[in-house]
């Protein structure tokens, strides 16, 4: 591997890497919970953005990008909580997870 | 560039591909914990110490174990018969590398306008307590109330219904 | 304030013979090789003790129940530890046929390695903290909250129905008292302004007539002392909270399909936390290696934490040895219709003590709400609603 041109380059592309490890991985997939799993790992490619852009920026003293990763932090793991609770409530009324039987709004 | 982020950056992207490419879902839980682990490090190696251990506490700690439960009440160790991935497997992997091709050109072509400050900024934590309950309080009860929500919400939506008559 | 320089040295005798031994190297290999030495005494002494500690807590449990315990081994039996660990050592290693293997192995190493890490940042003496980070607590119950995984893989993984529901009922327990566990820490962190445990104990080595400024000492503070204390016993599946690996209930829980030296190993990783979560509680709240009175600051202060962590060791088997058994849902319940509840009621004292400034207000004041709170919560807790079938509407 080549050396970068600056740090900032390597993390941004490792960032860019997981957002479309995660992309495929929320398309491909055909089980709900898998789906859940790759939205993680894009919002932790964004995080990774954002603290790279904090480290790397000026006015880091402003601790501006470390609040933003710290809320979406926050929010993901909510949001997760919320995600697994919808899949856990349709494997009770359909009893499946995948998302290609659970296409008809006619439960 | 040292070893350090290369070794952190290859497990961390290991993780991530073993995660969305294994059958087995809780192993692909447990592979996108060793991803959240490896970004955590990733984390501690661009100084921001509060924001690694909070990803560990929070990714690993919480979000690791709400995703192996969901797969173990969804019965998902049982394997589908008809494979695990989509029709339209091709399609979405084209798709996935468009998105990181014009990513990966975003990043490449704007260099010399990327910033270039190297030295360790020095947070510590007086600064991030201050910030968070001065300048982003807003912010901070706003997650609060999110959170709450959130909570209630994922208990009334994984409740199990009261037996009505039809 | 050592009153000879004998006693100065011997406070510091590790310091100095960790500089003397790196002192045979060129300099630029110094800082590495110090840590490097530091985390071999680590790993050394904390095994060392907890090899003690199982032959203490045989003896002491089989004291409280009118026996003896092991004294075959060695005089009084003190030498079980080596026949235990040689036994470990030499047992056969089973794995299930169906279990998945590599889950199955990897779940001991990840408990011990994360709960290794905790004691990196313990102040075990002055200046003897491995690691003096900024945010030392927040690393500590990051480390804590990776154990719930490595318990999940082990239940999992050995594909027996009751390691499974040992492990359910072992994550379900830790994850509810992490929340008093890290609550109750906070009241100390409010009132000490910082996350760093060297900085705490700095805060709590005042002496006010001889007397020290512990946080156990104040109102606030013993509230949320019984309140960690508690959390701490039901993260580390100790009595009264081991139902996830009762011996009476699920033969041993999540590691029931573990033998040999793997078993050992979570043992190992067992007392290990207990022996971490109580170096955390020394430090937050007994003062970590502060002398109890003035007179007493001759004595090393690694002396002063060991003797304060082996107390809580011993209140650990003490109530084994005393209390029931609690049912899962009695313990949930009361993680979060008691404890929980009392540990907010204590976050908000504490602030009103910081609020009211130095003086006896805040002593009356804060003492007052507390009791009257805690006699409020246990005559709301014992009162019964109905007496009849029981029923969980969020739970099934």
């Amino acid at each position: 591997m080549t050396a970068f041109p600056s740090p900032l380059v390597g993390y941004l592309l490792v960032a860019a890497v997981l957002f479309a490890i995660g992309l495929a991985g929320a398309l491909i997939r055909r089980n709900a919970i898998i789906v859940l799993i790759s939205i993680e790992l894009m919002l932790n490619s964004a995080n990774l953005n954002l603290i790279a852009f904090w480290r790397f920026g000026p006015h880091s003293s402003a601790l501006t990008g470390m609040m933003f990763a710290i809320f979406s932090i926050a929010v993901a793991a909510a949001e997760a909580a919320v995600g697994l609770g919808l899949v856990i409530s349709i494997y009770r009324h359909t009893n499946t997870a995948e998302l290609d039987k659970i296409n008809r709004l006619k439960g | 560039m040292n070893a350090v982020f290369y070794l952190l950056a290859a497990i961390t992207i290991a993780g991530g591909l073993a995660a969305i490419l294994l059958k087995h879902l809780i192993h692909a839980a447990l592979a996108v914990t060793v991803a959240f682990g490896g970004i955590a490090l990733l984390f501690l190696q661009l100084d921001a110490q509060f924001v690694g251990f909070a990803q560990i506490l929070v990714y690993i700690g919480a979000v690791a174990i709400l995703i192996v439960f969901a797969i173990l009440l969804t019965h998902g160790a049982d394997l589908p018969e008809k494979g695990v991935f989509n029709k339209g497997w091709a399609a979405a992997l084209v798709i996935a590398a468009a998105v990181f091709a014009v990513t990966g050109w975003a990043v490449l072509q704007s260099i010399d306008a990327v910033p270039q400050r190297n030295a360790a900024p020095v947070v510590s934590m007086h600064d991030v307590g201050n910030a968070l309950v001065g300048r982003y309080v807003l912010p901070l009860e706003i997650v609060g109330l999110l959170l709450t929500a959130a909570t209630i919400g994922a208990v009334i939506v994984a409740m199990h219904e009261k037996e009505r008559s039809r | 304030m050592a009153a000879t320089p004998f006693f100065a040295n011997l406070d510091r005798i590790f310091i100095l013979l960790r500089d003397w031994l790196v002192g045979f190297l060129p300099a630029a290999f110094r800082p590495a090789a110090g840590v490097l030495l530091a985390v071999i005494a680590i790993v050394c002494v904390f095994p060392g003790l907890f090899a003690l500690t199982t032959i203490f807590e045989r003896k002491g449990l089989g004291r409280m129940q009118n026996r003896l315990g092991p004294n075959r081994v060695g005089p009084f039996g003190l030498f079980q530890p080596v026949a235990d660990g040689i036994k470990a050592l030499i047992k056969e290693d089973i794995v299930p046929l169906s279990s998945n293997s590599l889950v199955h192995f990897l779940a001991p190493l990840t408990l011990v390695v994360a709960v290794f890490m905790e004691f990196a940042v313990l102040p075990m003496g002055r200046n003897m903290a491995l690691v003096d980070m900024d945010a030392g607590l927040l690393f500590f119950f990051a480390m804590s909250a990776s154990t719930e995984l490595s318990v999940f893989m082990a239940g999992w993984s050995s594909r027996n129905k009751y390691s499974l529901l040992g492990a359910m009922r072992a994550i379900a327990q830790m994850i509810s008292y992490e929340v008093v566990l890290v609550l109750s820490s906070v009241s100390v962190v409010m009132i000490a302004g910082s996350l760093s445990l060297t900085a705490i104990v700095d805060k709590q080595n005042h002496y006010t007539a001889g007397l020290p400024h512990w946080y156990i000492f104040t109102p606030w503070g013993c509230a949320a002392f019984v309140m960690f204390a508690i959390a701490a016993t039901a993260e580390t599946n100790r009595s009264p909270f081991d139902l996830p690996e009762g011996e009476s209930e699920l033969v041993a829980g999540y590691h029931t399909e573990y033998s040999g030296f793997k078993f050992a190993l979570f043992f190992l990783g067992e007392y290990l936390a207990m022996f971490s979560v109580s170096g955390l509680g020394t430090t937050l709240f007994l003062g970590g290696w502060s002398a109890p009175l003035s007179v007493l600051n001759w004595v090393p202060s690694w002396i002063w934490f060991f003797g304060k962590v082996m107390m809580s060791i011993f209140v650990f088997i003490w109530m084994r040895g005393t209390l029931p058994r609690l049912r899962q849902d009695q313990l949930m319940n009361f993680a979060w219709k008691f404890v929980l509840p009392f540990t907010l009621l204590d976050l908000l004292v504490t602030a009103l003590w910081r609020m009211l400034g130095p003086g006896w207000e805040r002593w009356v004041f804060c003492s007052v709400i507390l009791l009257v709170a805690y006699v409020l919560m246990g005559l709301g807790a014992g009162r019964r609603r109905h007496i009849g079938p029981r029923t969980y509407r969020y739970a099934e």
